[in-house]
């Protein structure tokens, strides 16, 4: 048996060790809210926290991922209230399909944990999920909105 | 079907929830030129209300949403016209198999071309005004007045003189029981309050927390999950496959054949259906294609830009050739666009439940009425037994127009009645199996008399045609019409020069590449074609690119004003920043003007850097210029995407890129800020989704030429080895 932590929940699981991270949590646990893109770590829509860092779920395998602290979209509001990128994304209306936007707010709150204030030279280095829409200008702004916020 | 309007007053089921008490508005308002034909042949107007109890009011969306916002904006035409509260305003998809039940009360699913707004703006806001009027006209009744002397604001209803006010929840019922009047007049768009403002988007809040679910996320009691390989040679077949090899792989529930081509793992997860179809020995019959590649393709293609091979006429006036074998100086240069993958971020997918009895799909289509044909077509069951549910899009781009994977769900769950499955694509499925972007040639010439005024030009494109394939019986005489987007002189994509001699021509040669619709279509290749032409020739001509495209404009003022829009906003005509060059193009494309200005830097000769774009369009009328902002600067991504990273190419009859690794895609890193001009000039109803995608890619190109005297005729620009800074 493997022990998943998701999410503040111990979850024990025979899921075979090989498998990636990704599909264990959308099909074993059932969280969708992570989503497939590629498979191949290009994307990023599958970002988690993996101990508070950002991490392509697709990437890394169930058995390399047991016991660790893992966070997903789901997982990232506390007691009801929105975590502040994701707040941050209301109100500036990021997404357009939204399917990349679960891995793109992972991989943004993971940033201003490191970084608080960052710069946009530091958001162009860290922030390289794909977004087919192109929602990138309103992706830039929010991050700042939810920097200040 | 006569031109009476018809109003459906039984409630009914819809997303699993029975509207019950309330008012339902349905309309059927054939066109009456067409009504000739029956009602199936004018299937264009259509709208539903629904106000509930509580107040709410329930609009009902037709078209689907997959991230342009097309369900915000037509929900703000029809609260604008019922003149109810937005902030108690929600939406709900029909079902295309309960509009075929009802004799397609909504009309046309179809969401593509940039029509999601265009070509229902006028029935679904018919269908808010008569609502309205219903609403009013109940409440009149109550309090034995004039309907006249009522009014209303955000779904409170008054009668001054006497005092009383009632809201639309209240009334509803009542209103439901009226005879609709035959019309209700429009607002004038200068009146708007709803429409036309810079409104949220009704859709975000469940996708910032993973609420949302797309069809790759439905999840049924019960349900197997499917993963397929199809034939990855074109027009080949699945000759065999050895089940036995695979026999004690874990979840692994059956393996069955789908059509002629495809064979899938069904399991209980898609991972392990997956990983047990790779280990899956197949034999492939590669049939006639096994040969074709991109190289030999674009030899026959370019064979295609000589005159002396059969061609198609578009365009013409005057005499080009004639001007051109006479005229002083020419210019002559050969473009070509290749194949490209939509390449959407949410794979292809459907889960289907059949039974011998029925076939209900859950998926995201961009058009509901031919999924549910495809359902209707490989289940083998009646309509009547049939639906589909639309899921939320996790992108489009045109894709999902086509229906190919919605037909193998059903073929592989009819090999398992009772039981839901769902087929899920790999991300390398849709890359080698998609519906591509059509490959052309262009070879342009341009001629000029003694004082460098251009007199003639002709254009041949060589190449490939999404209709002959996609829709062969709407080529007439040889004709795909969509190949001259943008260079016509008629319809919604017109070209905004005046030459005195012009011909445009198609040589038509279709690879055995599936085409399909791609973001902006032919306005993508068309676009970098005679925008990147018309620069050679300003040069040629020793003139500024502006100057000499507005000397050429005067007939056109709709498309000269995007252009000096974006003109006067990047500063064209005053010095750029130092290192930095600028481009534009302008074009038409969708009923919309569009226009763009970049500002480019060059390092070492093969580094862009955009610093700025600028882009203008004029759709006529902004429903929601917020929106419209996201769709220019989004269509500007993967038009750049596609310039810069993208390109399919073939070879021993196969796709060679698998994933992203080998078809990028733009990050934040390389896309400025967009500034959008939208600027509409009212009239009439253009599109937003796709025209201003054609004209990033010119413009960056044309000041790529201006910053290093190099012009690229060939996409993508990783071919010739340039790349981002």
């Amino acid at each position: 048996m493997t022990v998943l932590v998701i999410n503040g929940k111990s979850i024990q699981t025979d899921i075979e060790p090989d498998t990636p991270l990704l599909w264990a949590i959308r099909e074993n646990v059932g969280l969708t809210g992570t989503k497939y893109g590629c498979g191949v770590g290009q994307c990023g829509a599958c970002t988690v926290h993996i101990d508070g860092v950002a991490t392509r779920s697709c990437t890394i395998t169930v058995g390399d991922a047991a016991g660790k602290k893992i966070t997903t979209i789901e997982g990232l509001a506390e007691n009801g209230v929105l975590h502040r990128v994701q707040q941050a994304w209301i109100d500036i209306d990021v997404p357009q399909c939204g399917y990349c936007q679960s891995g793109m707010i992972m991989a943004v709150a993971a940033l201003l944990k490191e970084t608080p204030q960052p710069s946009d030279a530091q958001i162009d280095a860290t922030i390289t999920n794909i977004c087919r829409c192109g929602t990138f200008q309103q992706v830039r702004e929010a991050i700042h909105a939810a920097a200040r916020a | 079907m006569t031109d009476a309007i018809r109003i459906g007053r039984r409630s009914f089921v819809i997303g699993g929830a029975t509207i019950g008490a309330g008012l339902v508005v349905g309309l059927e308002i054939p066109f009456g030129s067409t009504s000739a034909t029956g009602a199936e042949a004018a299937p264009e107007i259509n709208a539903w209300v629904v106000v509930k109890p509580d107040d709410t009011v329930v609009i009902r969306i037709a078209r689907s949403e997959m991230g342009q916002g097309t369900l915000t904006g037509l929900a703000q035409l029809v609260a604008e016209e019922l003149d109810c509260d937005w902030s108690k305003v929600t939406t709900e998809h029909p079902t295309p198999g309960q509009s075929a039940a009802r004799n397609r009360p909504w009309g046309d699913f179809n969401t593509g071309g940039s029509r999601g707004i265009r070509s229902s703006q006028d029935y679904v806001r018919k269908g808010g005004a008569i609502a309205r009027a219903m609403l009013i006209q109940a409440a009149a009744n109550d309090w034995k007045v004039p309907a006249g002397e009522c009014t209303v604001e955000k779904g409170v209803i008054s009668h001054a003189a006497s005092g009383r006010s009632t809201t639309y929840g209240k009334v509803a019922d009542a209103a439901a029981k009226l005879t609709p009047p035959a019309d209700a007049p429009l607002k004038d768009p200068r009146d708007w309050k709803i429409a036309g403002k810079s409104l949220k988007r009704l859709d975000t809040a469940d996708k910032t927390t993973g609420k949302m679910v797309y069809g790759a996320d439905v999840t049924l009691p019960g349900m197997l999950n499917a993963a397929i390989k199809d034939c990855p040679v074109f027009g080949g077949r699945m000759a065999s496959y050895d089940a036995s090899k695979i026999a004690g792989f874990k979840g692994v529930k059956k393996v069955v054949r789908v059509g002629d081509t495809a064979v899938a793992v069904v399991a209980d997860t898609w991972w392990h259906a997956k990983t047990a179809l790779d280990a899956l020995p197949i034999v492939w019959d590669e049939g006639p294609n096994a040969k074709v590649s991109s190289a030999e393709t674009a030899k026959w293609l370019a064979e295609g830009l000589h005159d002396s091979q059969p061609a198609v006429t578009g365009n013409q006036n005057g005499a080009a050739r004639a001007a051109i074998a006479a005229a002083p100086k020419t210019i002559e240069a050969v473009y070509g666009y290749p194949h490209q993958n939509h390449a959407a971020l949410e794979p292809l997918n459907a889960t289907v439940l059949y039974t011998p009895d029925k076939c209900e799909v859950w998926t995201g289509t961009q058009n509901g009425e031919a999924a549910f044909g495809a359902v209707v077509e490989a289940s083998g069951l009646p309509p009547e037994k049939c639906d589909v549910h639309k899921m939320m899009i996790g992108g489009g781009f045109g894709r999902r127009l086509f229906t190919d994977s919605i037909k193998q769900a059903v073929l592989v769950a009819k090999q398992l009645p009772g039981t839901p499955v769902k087929l899920l694509w790999s991300r390398e499925e849709d890359m080698t199996h998609g519906k591509y972007h059509p490959v052309t040639q262009c070879r342009l010439v341009g001629c000029f008399d003694a004082n460098n005024n251009l007199t003639g030009l002709h254009m041949r494109i060589s190449g490939q045609s999404i209709l002959a394939t996609v829709r062969p019986e709407a080529i007439k005489n040889g004709v795909d019409p969509v190949v001259f987007q943008g260079l016509t002189s008629t319809g919604d994509a017109q070209l905004g020069y005046d030459v005195p001699n012009l011909l445009v021509e198609h040589a038509m040669r279709n690879p055995p590449v599936p085409p399909g619709f791609w973001r902006g279509v032919n306005i993508n290749q068309n676009a970098i074609y005679l925008e990147c032409f018309m620069d050679e020739l300003a040069h040629a001509a020793g003139e500024d690119p502006v100057a000499f495209r507005r000397k050429l404009m005067g007939k056109h003022p709709k498309h000269l004003a995007v252009l000096d829009a974006v003109a006067e906003r990047i500063g064209w005509g005053k010095p750029a920043p130092e290192g930095r060059h600028r481009g534009v193009a302008v074009y038409m494309g969708f009923g919309s003007y569009v226009a763009a200005a970049a500002e480019v830097s060059v390092t070492d000769g093969d580094k862009i850097k955009i610093h700025r774009i600028v882009a203008a369009t004029d759709p006529g009328y902004a429903v929601n210029p917020a929106q419209i902002e996201r769709q220019i600067a989004g269509s500007f991504v993967y038009g750049l995407s596609a310039l810069f990273h993208g390109g399919i190419t073939v070879k021993n009859g196969r796709v060679e890129q698998e994933n992203f690794d080998s078809y990028d895609s733009l990050r934040l890193k390389d896309m400025p800020k967009v500034e959008s001009i939208v600027m509409p000039s009212g009239g009439f109803w253009g599109g937003v989704g796709e025209p201003t995608i054609c004209v990033a890619a010119p413009a960056v190109l044309n000041a790529y030429f201006a910053a290093t005297g190099k012009r690229i005729r060939s996409v993508p620009l990783k071919d010739s080895n340039i790349t981002f800074l």
